[in-house]
């Protein structure tokens, strides 16, 4: 283990929907400015892990502790509450939204005071698009601005700025550079070392092993819903973390497989589901 | 940074620096545009026929207060990907409550109000939680209820007073604050304008008025950030049905009479009146104001034709056609502000 404080534990959690085991017996910990990649196959469960650090699921079996003390994440306004940050894989933007409301959604500034509060738009649009801008989008340059108009990269940079504005304590991204080019990806690289430095603990969901080397440090594999490595930075080479990443096949073979049957098929690629 | 501060197309309306690109995207203005047209051809054929007369502004005016006190939650359900057609039957529902509590029994017309009010709520409790709770789509579930009560409707009538329609005669001092007249106007109208006033504050100034469009915008990423999806539907589902039980009860001290006969073209008035309003039919954008304009235009066209030399007969026609231009135009906007891209140098 890390000599850093613990921020967010995992103890022996399971995860079930009616039937259907998605997680088993995970344990895991991050620390004050500590970086976990987690990484897995398609389907492993790490949408499910973060979705359960985030109050969207509950635990089945087992619990969370937050500066080792057992806490229930009741609800994603919960899991805020407490200083959790997550960009989830999919959505995060509303495309008919300005981009100020987009940034402030669930947590809207407000002035005035009883029950004539009003949604603060200028200090919302203004905020929006500063961080936006420090993402490296400096193309936004209005808060009023629908999201719907902006590119799925801009819209992305939007939810990680939004969650690294509100993020006190954990930073969770799931594959925040799926969609990004290679300057905005680099920034999203950069705000987690960033985080890091400020003490946060980071927990970063990718499917690039370069990404996930150049920030992690703390690795941990899920293959079918259950930890198959958990290692930290230097303990294994660039090749086996990407042959864990495809889910304990090694890549070697793989691509050695590719090639022999490219080979013998007058160098056509095999076909899916062969 | 001063490259695309000229660039104001893609503002949301009704905000400053709306310019005519602005203007031509925004539901709002595109509803207000249509109910000019319709008013200014109207005034036109109806110069002769008294269509600006007292008894004609009046006659539509009186008609969209009704409508509108029930269009403006139901724009509000359809921003948030839900529909509400369970008004039909709340409104006859809340004015035999009236009648049969206050008229019938002859309790105070307080009581009978609150009674109409919380038949209303509990109407929209069970159309939210049917709602929230399954995977049903909204239309089915309100359109179980618009029948169930309905039938409950009819059948307590003649239970309670062996008459599907009753009279009811409020006291005078609940007659003109529900129910009286000022210049022509019914008090409904006055009641319209502070629901009008309540309305926008909630969508467009209050913190949760940006809740509703998430939920039509992506319910998924909505409860993700934290707002309580559940809740908020069950809520607008019971500001719905409370204020068409609303628009009963001052329908019925309007006009001192009720009836248990479920309103079916209420129905088609109501969500007609939202979508020429802008409101998107699949959720996440609209105005308040939009919804008020599309009221007011169905009003002049349904209620006022009459007082001008336009056949009766082709107000439906001409809704119709209404309807088809205010989907067409949505469409439009909707992808106009998901396609917009990068602003152009001065
Ligand atoms: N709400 C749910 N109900 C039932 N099964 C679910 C639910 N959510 C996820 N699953 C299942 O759990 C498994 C893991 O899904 P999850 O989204 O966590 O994978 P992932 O590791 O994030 O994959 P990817 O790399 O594709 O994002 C999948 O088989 C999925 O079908
Ligand atoms: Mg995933």
């Amino acid at each position: 283990m890390s000599g850093k404080k613990p921020i967010i534990e995992l103890r022996n959690v399971d995860k079930s929907f009616g039937p259907i085991d998605v997680l088993h017996d995970i344990s895991l910990t991050v620390g004050e400015g500590e970086v976990l990649c987690l990484l897995g196959d398609n389907g492993a469960g790490k949408s499910t892990l973060i979705k359960t650090l985030a109050g969207v699921h509950q635990p089945t079996r087992g619990e969370i502790l937050m500066d080792g003390v057992p806490t229930t994440l009741a609800s994603p306004r919960d899991a805020q509450e407490r200083g959790i940050a997550t960009v989830h894989q999919f959505g995060g933007t509303y495309p008919l939204m300005s981009v100020g409301r987009n940034f402030f959604m669930g947590s809207e500034p407000t002035k005035g005071f009883g029950p004539f509060k009003v949604f603060d738009r200028a200090k919302a649009n203004r905020i929006a698009v500063d961080e936006v801008q420090k993402m490296g989008i400096t193309r936004i340059t209005d808060g009023d601005r629908l999201v719907g108009g902006l590119s799925g990269g801009e819209r992305q940079s939007l939810a990680i700025a939004r969650a690294v504005y509100f993020g006190a304590r954990v930073l969770i991204l799931d594959e925040p550079t799926a969609a990004l080019g290679v300057k905005q990806a680099a920034h999203v690289l950069r705000i987690v070392n960033e985080a890091k430095k400020r003490g946060l603990a980071v927990i970063f969901i990718t499917h690039q092993v370069m990404h996930a080397m150049a920030v992690g440090d703390h690795f941990a594999v899920l293959i079918r819903g259950a930890i198959a490595a958990d290692f930290r930075k230097g303990e294994k080479t660039r090749e086996e973390i990407a042959d864990l990443m495809a889910g304990g096949e090694s890549m070697a073979d793989l691509e050695a497989n590719i090639e022999s049957y490219k080979e013998s098929h007058g160098g056509h690629v095999p076909p899916v589901n062969a | 940074m001063t490259d695309n501060k000229s660039d104001s197309s893609s503002k949301l309306p009704g905000l400053p620096g709306l310019s005519l690109g602005g203007l031509l995207r925004s539901p709002a203005a595109g509803a207000f545009m249509g109910f000019a047209v319709v008013f200014i051809l109207f005034a036109i054929f109806g110069f002769g026929r008294n269509f600006l007369s007292v008894p004609g502004v009046t006659t539509w005016v009186n008609y969209a207060s009704l409508v509108g006190m029930i269009a403006i939650p139901v724009g509000f359900l359809m921003i948030a990907g839900e529909l509400d057609i369970s008004t039909g039957a709340v409104l006859p529902a809340a004015t035999m409550t009236v009648a049969i509590v206050s008229g019938h029994y002859g309790m105070p017309v307080m009581v009978g109000i609150i009674a109409a009010l919380s038949v209303g709520a509990l109407i929209g409790f069970i159309n939210g939680t049917i709602v929230t709770r399954t995977q049903v789509p909204s239309f089915i579930v309100t359109l179980a209820t618009l029948f169930a009560v309905a039938g409950l409707t009819l059948y307590l009538s003649i239970f309670f007073i062996n008459n599907t329609n009753s009279f009811y005669h409020a006291p005078d001092w609940a007659k003109s604050l529900f129910g009286g007249k000022v210049f022509g106007f019914n008090s409904a109208v006055f009641w319209w304008i502070g629901a009008i006033v309540g309305f926008v504050f909630f969508l467009h100034y209050s913190p949760k008025g940006s809740w509703v469009f998430a939920l039509g915008g992506d319910q998924e990423s909505a409860r993700n950030a934290g707002i309580p999806v559940r809740r908020l539907k069950i809520g607008l589902f019971m500001l719905c049905s409370t204020s068409t039980a609303f628009a009963g009860v001052l329908q019925v001290i309007t006009f001192s009479s009720a009836t248990s006969q479920a309103n079916f073209g209420l129905i088609f008035n109501t969500i007609i009146s939202v979508v020429v309003g802008g409101v998107l039919l699949t959720g996440g954008f609209g105005t308040v104001m939009g919804i008020v304009f599309g009221v007011l235009t169905l009003s002049i066209v349904t209620q006022a034709i009459g007082f001008t030399e336009i056949d009766r007969n082709l107000s439906f026609l001409i809704i119709g056609v209404m309807l088809l231009i205010a989907v067409l135009m949505n469409d439009t906007f909707r992808s106009l502000a998901t396609s917009w891209s990068a602003p152009k140098k001065k």
